[in-house]
């Protein structure tokens, strides 16, 4: 058992600290997120050149770097610190795990290695219906359908919540058989965003530094090459490319939780009332001190979910945990963000409500992250499933 | 970063489990889940016969160094060890403090005279140890001991006159160690002392204090002229606050796992009766249920972090050590909330007249005292700030 990062992971996380930091400043993030697009292609370009951090996990034999989760985690972290403004989620977290987890040989050698490349991808699989009852998550949100239509399939329906959804240009889109409900009849399709019959528009979010976008497929017509494994059966898979992300995103939650403590503690050493610098004040150290207690015990989390979910996309013995330490991991961070941020804003005072400084930005991620893939409570209930409702 | 054992670490805890499924029978049934936090008084002479029991099988002290005695197990195997002591509801070691507290600071403060003395009776589980820190001045302010020692030259003894409080386990203890002024002009952390005594002399007194669970665990100790060999002085008359701070680095090491496993036990508990009353159907029973089984993973999975990361560094605490006893003490106050919310108007009935508590019950009660001592949260959460975050030190008003 050894629960700390091996030299090269740590150079991994060392790397993507420095590049962030230059890249990825106060003043880069807000020139970006007022755009449409929400990225800026010349850095995105940078990432997937120099840095090949797009190609990360995806197996070698499609020209990627092989790397595992907890490398991935680790450079995720640092992008949730940094509040990086580029489709790397979407692309790696949703494309690259989706083809990885459910791809077809024909499929992968195509897309993965157009991954590589810096093309952009993400995953669609939530209907409106998952907007309701605060947020859900699971197979029965799955409404667009799929129809077999000679050697076609015609997809319709509309798919929201799509982070990235305007801008990719590979698709993952999950649609079930007519009349069926739940986890069954569940396909999914891997096509290019541009196919007759999609439409994809972007909605403005609170939170501009991460861009959503809806999906809507009027009589969608792919070949029998999109489908992804069996037709009606990949709701398993889909599952753990859920888990997957989800534990992609606590890793985010989590590096944004650390740089919340970090800069507003900064804060509270410069600033000066009553004649001492505010962060002597016994209100301001316990509220700190509770910010990286939770943080720690997040990071804890996150690390041995990032393991888990090595094992699983290796096969391994811990694959059946991934569900459960992807819940816990979320749940926790996903808490633990935003209530850092919403700490962060009372220990700044007046400007920590000014558009100018920067805790706003990480409140509004902290939010969107949490709905994203299932608040605390969502994904609390879900452990509380497998705790108390067998027999 | 890699979660599994070594095969030979796997072993190890075959080898364990085996030793405890075959000793811990007979007479020692009666213990399995007992002696813990709260339930320390229950016992002690059964306690003891177990804990001689484990010295036999070399299962005392496994983390210390073969040449005091100990077994030399590997982090892994403590961890190990730890779990599977807990898996099985082995009771909570009568001799923790001087397991866990006196012994690790004798071997790294004491003389080698000290460590022939007083360690094989702890590794052996004959002598058991109490710690005399706190005084009815000096709770969260430790640094303001007011009991003092002088020297006595005629005698060849230090003397030691003034009082302790809430000492735990004194009235069944052997040994106490005590710090105390050695210089009567000195404030704060200079001028202490770190003295290893008797307790069964004339000059010391134990009087029991009973507690919330109406039950006693802690005392009051009185020393009236109280004697202390001159060689049983850890460290030079001066330095006991650097041995004292020492030993509160040994506080949280390997045995919290142990420590999880028996909150894994309490929580266990609950979840079968949220199942058999129905509470599991309500909502935000399932919510803290299910947040407390989140936590305690954590809480696991951040001391296996703790330990991976141990060894080699400066000694001075990492991050994930430094905000540990916080997240724990927290977790197990609320958990005993909890406990009594899943039960419902049945968590008020004994199990018997005047006052006897059940486990779960007296759990609630005492968790209430996991968030003060050993630093209390509101200390921890200073700590933190000042150590973690180098953020300003609470100021202290000059001394009188
Ligand atoms: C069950 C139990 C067993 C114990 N066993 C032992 C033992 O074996 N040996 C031993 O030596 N001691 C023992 N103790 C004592 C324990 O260490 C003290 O109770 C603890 O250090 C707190 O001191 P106090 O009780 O004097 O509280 P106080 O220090 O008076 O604290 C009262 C309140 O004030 C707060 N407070 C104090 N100072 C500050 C500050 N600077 N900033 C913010 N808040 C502050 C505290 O957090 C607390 O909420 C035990 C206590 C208990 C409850």
């Amino acid at each position: 058992m050894d629960f700390t990062f091996t030299e090269e992971q740590q150079m991994i996380r060392d790397t993507a600290e420095s590049f962030l930091t230059e890249v990825s400043t106060s003043e880069a993030i807000r020139a970006v997120m007022v755009t449409d697009t929400g990225y800026d292609t010349d850095l995105w370009t940078r990432i997937c050149t120099d840095m090949y951090w797009q190609a990360i996990h995806i197996p070698e034999d499609f020209g990627g770097m092989g790397l595992g989760y907890v490398e991935l985690v680790a450079m995720l972290e640092q992008m949730g610190r940094f509040l990086l403004c580029s489709p790397f989620f979407s692309t790696v977290c949703l494309g690259s795990n989706a083809l990885i987890v459910a791809g077809t040989e024909e499929q992968k050698a195509e897309y993965l290695s157009q991954i590589c490349e810096g093309a952009t991808a993400t995953l669609g699989y939530t209907g409106p219906s998952a907007g309701q009852r605060s947020g859900q998550w699971g197979a029965e949100t799955i409404e667009a359908t799929a129809k077999r239509d000679g050697d076609n399939f015609v997809l319709n329906g509309t798919i929201r919540y799509v982070m990235d959804g305007a801008t990719s240009q590979i698709l993952v889109l999950a649609a079930r058989a007519e009349g069926t409900s739940g986890e069954e009849g569940v396909s999914l399709f891997v096509l290019p965003a541009d196919t007759a019959g999609v439409e994809a528009t972007w909605l403005p979010t609170m939170d501009q530094t991460r861009k959503q976008g809806e999906v809507v497929l009027t009589n969608a017509s792919v070949p029998a090459s999109a489908l992804m494994g069996e037709e009606g059966q990949a709701w398993p898979q889909l599952a753990k490319i859920i888990d997957l992300a989800t534990v992609a995103s606590a890793a985010e939650q989590m590096g944004g939780s650390q740089q919340l403590l970090d800069l507003t503690v900064e804060y509270t050493k410069e600033r000066v009332q009553f004649g001492r610098p505010i962060a002597g004040f016994q209100a301001i150290k316990h509220k700190a001190a509770d910010m990286m207690t939770s943080v720690e015990v997040a990071r804890s989390g996150v690390y041995y979910a990032a393991c888990v979910a090595q094992e699983a996309l290796e096969g391994g013995e811990m694959e059946s945990e991934l569900p459960e330490a992807a819940s816990i991991a979320k749940s926790y961070c996903s808490d633990t963000y935003f209530k850092n941020a919403g700490n962060s804003i009372q220990m700044h005072g007046g400007v920590g409500f000014t558009w100018e400084y920067d805790p706003h930005l990480y409140f509004k991620r902290a939010k969107s992250s949490e709905h994203f893939l299932g608040n605390g409570a969502y994904h609390r209930e879900r452990l509380a499933v497998l705790l108390l409702d067998g027999e | 970063m890699k979660l599994s054992f070594s095969a030979e670490d796997e072993l190890f805890r075959k080898e364990v489990a085996a030793w405890l499924n075959d000793n811990l029978v007979g007479e020692f049934t009666q213990l399995k889940f007992r002696g813990g936090p709260g339930d320390e008084h229950m016992f002690p002479e059964e306690r003891k016969a177990w804990e001689q029991k484990l010295a036999e099988g070399g299962w005392t002290c496994v983390g210390w160094p073969k040449e005091y005695g100990g077994r030399g197990c590997s982090i892994e195997q403590q961890v190990i060890f730890n779990e599977e002591y807990a898996r099985c509801g082995a009771p909570g070691h009568v001799g923790h403090i001087g397991e866990g507290l006196a012994g690790p600071t004798i071997i790294a403060f004491g003389t080698e005279e000290q460590k022939q003395k007083y360690l094989p009776g702890i590794v052996a589980g004959k002598e058991l140890w109490c710690q005399g820190y706190s005084e009815p001045g000096a709770g969260s302010d430790l640094a303001n001991v007011k009991t003092k020692a002088r020297f006595d030259e005629e005698k060849g003894k230090w003397i030691i006159n003034g009082q302790k409080v809430w000492t735990s386990l004194a009235h069944e203890s052997d040994y106490v160690f005590v710090i105390a002024r050695t210089d009567p002009d000195s404030v704060a952390h200079k001028g202490l002392g770190f003295f290893l005594m008797k307790m069964d002399q004339p000059g010391i007194e134990v009087r029991g204090i009973e507690q919330i669970t109406g039950t006693s665990e802690f005392n009051e100790v009185f020393f009236d002229d109280a004697e202390c060999e001159a060689d049983d002085i850890v460290g030079a008359p001066g330095e006991g606050w650097k041995v004292a701070m020492g030993l509160l680095g040994f506080e949280r090491g390997v045995s919290t796992l142990g420590q999880q496993m028996q909150f894994q036990n309490e929580l266990n508990q609950v979840i079968d009766i949220a199942k058999e009353n129905g509470a599991y159907q309500d909502p935000t029973i399932r919510q803290r249920i299910a947040k407390a089984h989140t936590e305690l993973k954590i809480m696991r999975y951040n001391s296996m972090r703790m330990l991976s990361g141990q060894g080699g560094g400066d000694g001075s605490l990492q991050k994930e050590a430094l905000i540990y006893k916080l997240f724990w003490a927290t977790w197990h106050r609320s958990m005993g909330e909890l406990a009594m919310d899943v039960m419902g108007p049945e968590s008020e009935i004994l199990d018997g007249g005047p006052y006897e508590l059940s486990r779960l019950q007296s759990m609630y009660l005492f968790v209430r005292s996991d968030t003060i001592y050993g630093g209390t949260n509101e200390i921890q959460r200073n700590i933190i700030a000042e150590r973690g975050l180098g953020m300003p030190k609470e100021p202290r008003v000059a001394a009188k």
